[in-house]
């Protein structure tokens, strides 16, 4: 999976797990609790949704790397479960 | 002979409610809990559950329709005969986006393509998105679309969020209490349960708060129920509501139903549903009607302790704030600690703060062993 398909399958789980957040608005580079009060129900909806559609098990102790898009892509090309 | 099936209230704010669909016919065959109707309000659009069992007579009022609550919406026929097989209550497509859709629904208004944030949006702005024309993928209508025609205020949820508080402030003698306890044995069991446990069984802290009120409302009297025509009922169910704040405004506080009875895992379970179905606009008229008591934690808003206001009818709302890290003196040093302030909002009309100190005490000691929560 190349990085492109990889950011839009990521931001496809982010409007699932927050149906109330429009795709179009997310901006890579800003949090997502600075830009849509993302909470930890939130963070944890999200690990969910990224074990279940792409197998990846982030542990409690890395949330702050799904922090924002692009840091989330970054991480999850570098812990290789994604490839 | 037929029953009549009114519009319920979904709290204390609510006076009307627009029928969005029907999820049955005359003939279906109901029973008690089953979602008969999909109900637009200031809380967004909620199922109705039916409170009865038998074959639907009639639908009185048409979808697209604004009535007051009591209003009789349907008849219907009450059944002697063997249980009726349940009908399945689905949920209402909510346009596309999802990913759930089944589209069996009778109703065309559901069939517009309407994100869930431009249809949440369009409520908040009394906006009718039947009107609009959409500019997203395949026709869609964005949140865009909905701001372009209404791009002020908030509208509707604003107004019920100032009529519930304001009559608490005026009806309820509110007094508050509040203490500040170490929670560093909680954190510690949280961060081990967690990185052990498999990303779906994840706890949150708040999850351990909303199971140790459930249990403090077992043990005292005079927090968990309903003032209602001037005297107290004490409520036999538990069922915490949990505070949710939506995106761009407003919240919400549905109910976990039986949170006393509940383990963590299941609690933890219907928590996060909940709070996903509440800022998709899917909650059940009977999540918003049940609570018998709130937890409002804003912890995540990074303040350290709320002051709550009560949602008549209930007497009671506790408040946790953001678990920090302080000096604390423990065995006459001063270490770091995790510390967590709770407070406690109550209705002088039915305890005194003796008794409610009590209560805050009781949460706090639970915290202490959340191994055994």
């Amino acid at each position: 999976m190349d990085r492109a398909e990889l950011t839009r399958r990521v931001l496809s789980l982010v409007t699932e797990i927050a149906p109330d957040v429009d795709a179009a608005t997310v901006i890579p580079g800003i949090n997502f609790r600075d830009q849509f009060d993302f909470d930890s129900m939130d963070t944890l909806n999200f690990a969910i949704a990224l074990h279940r559609e792409l197998g990846v098990d982030v542990p409690e102790t890395d949330y702050a790397q799904l922090a924002n898009l692009d840091k989330c892509v970054a991480y999850l090309m570098k812990e290789g479960t994604v490839s | 002979m037929s029953s009549e099936f009114r519009l319920p209230a979904l709290g204390a704010d609510m006076d009307d409610g627009t029928i969005l669909e029907w999820h049955v016919a005359p003939g279906s065959r109901v029973k008690r809990g089953d979602v008969v109707a999909v109900v637009e309000t200031d809380k967004g659009a909620i199922d109705v559950e039916i409170f009865m069992d038998g074959v639907v007579h009639e639908l009185v009022v048409a979808p697209g329709t604004r009535i007051p609550v009591g209003t009789v919406i349907a008849t219907i026929d009450a059944e002697d005969a063997a249980p009726a097989p349940s009908l399945t209550p689905s949920p209402a497509p909510a346009g596309e986006g999802r990913g759930e859709g089944s589209s069996s629904s009778p109703s065309s208004t559901e069939r517009l393509k309407v994100s869930p944030a431009a249809r949440r949006r369009a409520r908040e702005l009394h906006v009718d998105v039947e009107a609009l024309t959409g500019t997203g993928p395949g026709g869609a209508i964005t949140v865009e679309d909905v701001e372009r025609v209404q791009p002020t205020e908030k509208g509707g949820m604003r107004e019920a969020i100032a009529a519930a508080m304001s009559r608490s402030k005026r009806e309820i003698p509110h007094y508050y209490l509040s203490t500040t306890i170490d929670v560093t044995p909680a954190t510690e069991w949280l961060a081990a349960h967690n990185a052990a446990a498999p990303v779906a069984e994840r706890l949150l802290f708040a999850a351990l708060i909303v199971k140790s009120v459930a249990l403090a409302c077992r043990e005292l009297e005079g927090f968990s129920g309903f003032h209602r025509d001037g005297r107290y009922e004490q409520s036999t169910a538990v069922h915490v509501g949990v505070a949710v704040a939506l995106r761009g405004g407003g919240l919400v506080a549905p109910a976990i139903m039986d949170t006393a009875d509940k383990p963590l895992a299941a609690l933890m379970d219907d928590f996060r549903a909940l709070v996903t179905r509440a800022r998709a606009g899917r909650l059940r008229a009977s999540e918003l009607a049940a609570p018998t008591i709130i937890l409002t934690s804003l912890g995540e808003a990074s303040v350290e302790a709320v002051f709550p206001i009560i949602q008549p009818p209930q007497v009671a709302i506790v408040g946790a704030g953001a678990v920090v890290e302080r000096p604390w003196v423990v065995g006459g040093k001063v270490v770091p600690r995790q510390v967590l302030t709770l407070s406690l909002g109550a209705d002088h009309r039915v305890t005194d703060g003796r008794l409610g100190a009590q209560f805050l005490a009781r949460i706090a000691a639970r915290l202490q062993s959340p191994a055994s929560l």
